[in-house]
């Protein structure tokens, strides 16, 4: 007997079954039970095994092979039409489960549509140029002795000299150099422009097309322009001004083409182009260092190659000149290589990088939420077709009375949730044109790098998510209903055992409260900690400053006209904004007072400021005094410190008093320490506080005007700041914000995907409780009758209630009890690793917002509950 | 009359089917052989084989009736035919009419 109880591989049967020819099976099948048997009896259970398995794979022959049957495919395609109707009547009868399956599928594809348009965006960028799969942009590596190697996108004006000589092997090569920005007068008018000095090759290797003008010419002389058609427009009215002049201050140039505007999707954008000759005319021949080898902050070169070209000569090439070039630098290295011009929308990021850059795990991130929402949807429609499957198992078992095999009811299930899903690409392309629309103001830069427009591709693409989405959530479904026995149902409906699968819809369950609760969760707590970095105590004082941009003229008129608006309390100037992102850092030498050489050199951060920056951003002297001297530029002599540079240079032995009197060189100038502050953020949170200097400067004409206003009318007192600005730049118009703005400004990449992931959340609890609601009425629906008779015994209606919310109950505890942990490491260990300072994770809004979602799941289900609860016991039992 | 000549191993098998009368079905047609020959007969060249006979037209199966031993699978009965019965005798016939015409002292001395 104990012999029986070895059975062989099941998988192993399971393939025989699969491959052989049911003629030959049973009796095949027969056969090689008794040969393991005698195994299992002579030689033991793991061998009997082996040779069972062994025997299937050699039993695949011609002879024993299942022909593959042409009718039966014939079957599948005459029953389509069939299929088709039986689906659309089941839509029409069950209203509540196809409107909870189209609705969630729609909504979740909406996602899914945003990111196949963003995904395609990105990667058709810079596709118009004819010959994209073959430019090259030389990049540039700057290694530092004893520091991290940092990735320039921008090269050296020193490389685009050496090319033509010394680098065989390349077709053809141009330079660009971003930066030029003046006022352009023509005839009465001024304009000011930004435009980008662009070498002679320009338009031959990149596809810009030019409406007017020779394009193998007409960058080649300095003093040309060639303008946009936009910009032409602007400029002139018309774009029929080839041998015009424009004036930049003293100087005339020449039109000599008007190119097509630049195509959204390209990561060179332009207004206007000077010659790269110009630049070289103008400052290449000063000898000031801008064709210096280190000099490579500013030019961008690309390259193409001959046909058949190869890179590795190229690499060789570059190589040496850099090997040549390095023997000039002391402590440092610079290395080029190629960068393919496919790459640089979508690839790794370097500094100085021009034009918009996603990351690739962006799209990873963002595909992953889109896919996470769809696999709710398809969790609601396995659960809720599986749930109702006792309503359709008759169907299935007279098709399979008639001749259907297990894999036309496959197709037929398949052929329906496909269906489902392609009905629910209607709405979803309608949501989708609606979330288009708000993910391009959502942010100004979004804007900037997306267009969103359909193509072939991306709709191709659309109508491939539907049909993938269909069939994954059609999947479970069908292979479910397939495995139906025919004869058990017709025998006895209810013999199905519809509850079976109760454990796999209970672990979906589980899943999409678990995903939407983590969602919530993460918006909450990435709001709060959002508003907490705009709330950061920074070390000085923000409020009520209104920062100008100055546009390179001296301010003092300005400021004399500010200063007489009552509501201007006082005003200041400085080079730069600290603490929204922007850093400007000089290599210092220490001195210790009184020694004649440096002991210590290192990176300090600086600001140039007037005498009232201090006072009125509230910054604390811990010792000395604010500004005294008013020198002349070049001249000053005083330098404010924070506590972190004598910390870092050891300077007094830290004491803020003894560190009074103290010089710093800084860019060759002596500077003495005349005051210590406190350690204020110069940077964003993400950056630790450094040290950080104050130098005196009496104007910066590229800097900002700082203005404390105290206002209670603040419209009318902009419009009088705007009128002295208009007195004092008829050309410009005046850039003025609010410090607090501008912070707001400097984390609105973090306040982006907290509305995206908001978003996300909202639609995820949308699903999850459609889903939720789906099979609470299923349940009770299906237990109407257990519920009357308890009633009928004597039950009461909370008893009953508690009876049916019990185990969803439950379910959402779980989901709680996986979902909060999980968001409480992923912020504290992945998401806010990247800030130097942040607050804490608060427990109020991991747990608000899980609170709500159950609020609203448990009144859900209250709801179906009570309703069934309370039926009257005596109509459903007569029924029966 | 390509088709009907019968191989050395399907002669053998054929003449197993027939020395095993009711009971021949594919494992005890294996172990006659065994016997028989002393050789191991594995199962999957007899389920060719015989699965080539019956295509031949050579034997003809039917399924028993189910029994516990094989984890509930009926067995394939196999019988000779009449041409099976007719390609036997021919086979026989000929190798006896070839050893009668071999001279008696041919073979002496050889065995």
């Amino acid at each position: 007997m104990k012999k029986h109880d070895h059975q062989p591989p099941g998988w192993a049967t399971g393939l025989l079954r699969w491959y052989c020819r049911p003629r030959l099976l049973e009796d095949l099948e027969g056969d090689l039970y008794e040969y393991f048997i005698r195994n299992v009896r002579d030689k033991g259970l793991r061998y009997a095994q082996l040779i069972y398995f062994l025997d299937v794979i050699k039993f695949m022959r011609p002879y024993t092979i299942r022909k593959i049957d042409p009718f039966h495919f014939l079957t599948h395609f005459m029953m389509i039409g069939s299929y088709f109707k039986t689906s659309r009547r089941n839509l029409v009868r069950n209203k509540l489960f196809s409107f909870i399956n189209i609705v969630g599928l729609a909504v979740s594809m909406s996602v899914g549509l945003l990111v196949i348009a963003i995904v395609n965006d990105l990667r058709s960028y810079d596709d118009f140029h004819r010959n994209h799969d073959n430019i090259y942009r030389i990049i540039t590596h700057n290694h530092p002795e004893g520091q991290p190697t940092a990735d320039f996108a921008s090269s050296s004006g020193r490389v685009a000299q050496r090319l033509r000589s010394d680098v065989p092997g390349i077709a053809d090569f141009t330079i660009i150099r971003n930066g030029f920005s003046g006022d352009a007068q023509v005839g009465q008018n001024t304009f000011p422009l930004e435009a980008t000095w662009a070498g002679q090759s320009f338009f031959k290797i990149l596809t810009f097309p030019l409406v007017a003008g020779d394009p193998s010419t007409a960058l080649k002389e300095p003093y040309s322009l060639v303008l946009t058609e936009k910009t032409a427009l602007k400029l002139f009215g018309n774009t029929n001004i080839v041998g015009q002049t424009v004036r930049f201050d003293t100087l005339d140039y020449q039109v000599t083409g008007v190119a097509k505007d630049v195509p959204h999707l390209s990561h060179i954008r332009f207004d206007a182009l000077i010659s790269y000759a110009t630049a070289d005319a103008l400052y290449g021949k000063k000898g000031d260092g801008f064709n210096n080898w280190d000099n490579m902050w500013s030019n961008y070169i690309y390259i193409t190659l001959p046909k058949g070209g190869s890179l590795v000569g190229v690499q060789r090439a570059l190589d040496q000149i850099s090997k040549e070039e390095n023997r000039a630098l002391q402590h440092r290295k610079i290395t080029l290589s190629l960068q393919p011009f496919n790459d640089i929308a979508l690839g790794r990021k370097l500094s100085n990088n021009m034009g918009p850059r996603t990351e690739p795990a962006t799209l990873w991130i963002l595909g992953g939420l889109a896919f996470v929402i769809i696999l709710s949807a398809c969790f609601n429609y396995t659960n809720l077709s599986v749930a109702r499957s006792l309503r359709r198992s008759r169907e299935v078992g007279v098709r399979k009375i008639i001749g259907a095999r297990g894999s036309h009811v496959l197709g037929q299930f398949m052929t329906e949730s496909v269906l489902i899903s392609l009905l629910a690409l209607l709405f979803s392309f309608a949501l989708y044109l609606l979330l288009r629309k708000e993910f391009l103001a959502i942010d100004p830069h979004v804007a900037k790098i997306f267009t969103l427009d359909l193509s072939l591709r991306s709709v191709l693409c659309f109508i491939a998510l539907a049909v993938f989405t269909g069939l994954a959530a059609g999947f479970l479904p069908a292979v479910f209903f397939s495995k139906i026995n025919a004869l058990s149902v017709m025998k006895d409906a209810s013999g199905i055992r519809i509850f079976r699968h109760i454990g796999m819809r209970r672990v979906l369950i589980v899943a999409q409260y678990a995903l939407s609760l983590i969602f919530i969760a993460t918006t909450l707590v990435g709001y709060s900690q959002y508003k907490g970095f705009l709330n950061f105590d920074l070390g000085f004082n923000t409020e009520n400053i209104l920062n100008i941009k100055l546009r390179g003229a001296d301010a003092a008129a300005l400021k004399k006209d500010l200063a007489e608006i009552p509501e201007v309390k006082q005003l200041s100037q400085s080079s730069m904004v600290p603490s929204v992102g922007s850093m400007y850092g000089f290599d210092v030498k220490y001195y210790p007072a009184g020694a004649a050489l440096p002991v210590d050199s290192g990176l300090v951060w600086v600001n140039t400021v007037d005498e009232n920056y201090v006072p009125i951003h509230k910054h604390q002297l811990v010792a000395g005094s604010n500004f005294v001297l008013r020198p002349e530029k070049g001249n000053e002599s005083e330098l404010i410190v924070n506590q972190q540079v004598l910390k870092r240079f050891n300077i007094g032995g830290r004491d803020p008093q003894k560190a009074l009197g103290h010089v710093i060189e800084v860019d060759g100038q002596k500077l003495t320490i005349v005051g210590v502050m406190r350690d204020f953020h110069y940077g964003t949170v993400e950056n630790k506080i450094e040290p950080v200097m104050f130098r005196y400067s009496k104007s910066e004409p590229q800097g900002y005007l700082n203005l404390l206003i105290s206002s209670t009318d603040l419209a009318s007192t902009m419009a009088k700041i705007e009128t002295a600005w208009k007195r004092f730049d008829k050309v410009h118009p005046i850039n003025a914000t609010f410090y607090d703005e501008q912070i707001e400004e400097a984390y609105s990449g973090f306040s982006m995907m907290v509305k995206i992931i908001g978003f996300l959340a909202f639609l995820a609890i949308c699903i999850a409780s459609l889903g939720l609601f789906g099979m609470v009425v299923f349940t009770t629906e299906t237990k109407l009758k257990e519920i009357s008779i308890r009633k009928v015994l004597g039950a009461s209606e909370p008893g009953l209630v508690y009876l049916l919310c019990r185990g969803f109950i439950t379910l959402l505890a779980i989901a709680a009890l996986i979902a909060l942990p999980v968001t409480y490491l992923l912020f504290d260990k992945i998401l806010l690793t990247r800030f130097a300072y942040h607050q804490p994770i608060g427990l109020a809004e991991l747990l608000g917002g899980t609170l709500v979602v159950m609020l609203l799941a448990v009144v859900m289900i209250g709801s179906q509950t009570a309703k069934a609860a309370r039926s009257n016991p005596a109509k459903v039992l007569k029924s029966e | 009359m390509k088709g009907t000549n019968l191989g050395e191993f399907e002669e053998l098998v054929l003449l197993t089917i027939a020395a095993l009368g009711l009971e021949a079905y594919s494992v005890a047609i294996c172990d006659e052989l065994e016997r028989y020959t002393g050789r191991s007969a594995k199962l999957g060249v007899v389920h060719a084989v015989l699965n080539r006979l019956e295509e031949k037209g050579l034997s003809k199966s039917h399924l028993g009736d189910a029994s516990a031993t094989r984890g509930g699978k009926r067995k394939r009965f196999y019988e000779v035919t009449h041409a099976g019965k007719v390609a036997l005798t021919r086979a026989k016939d000929l190798r006896e009419a070839i050893w009668r015409d071999i001279p008696g002292f041919n073979l002496e001395g050889s065995i």
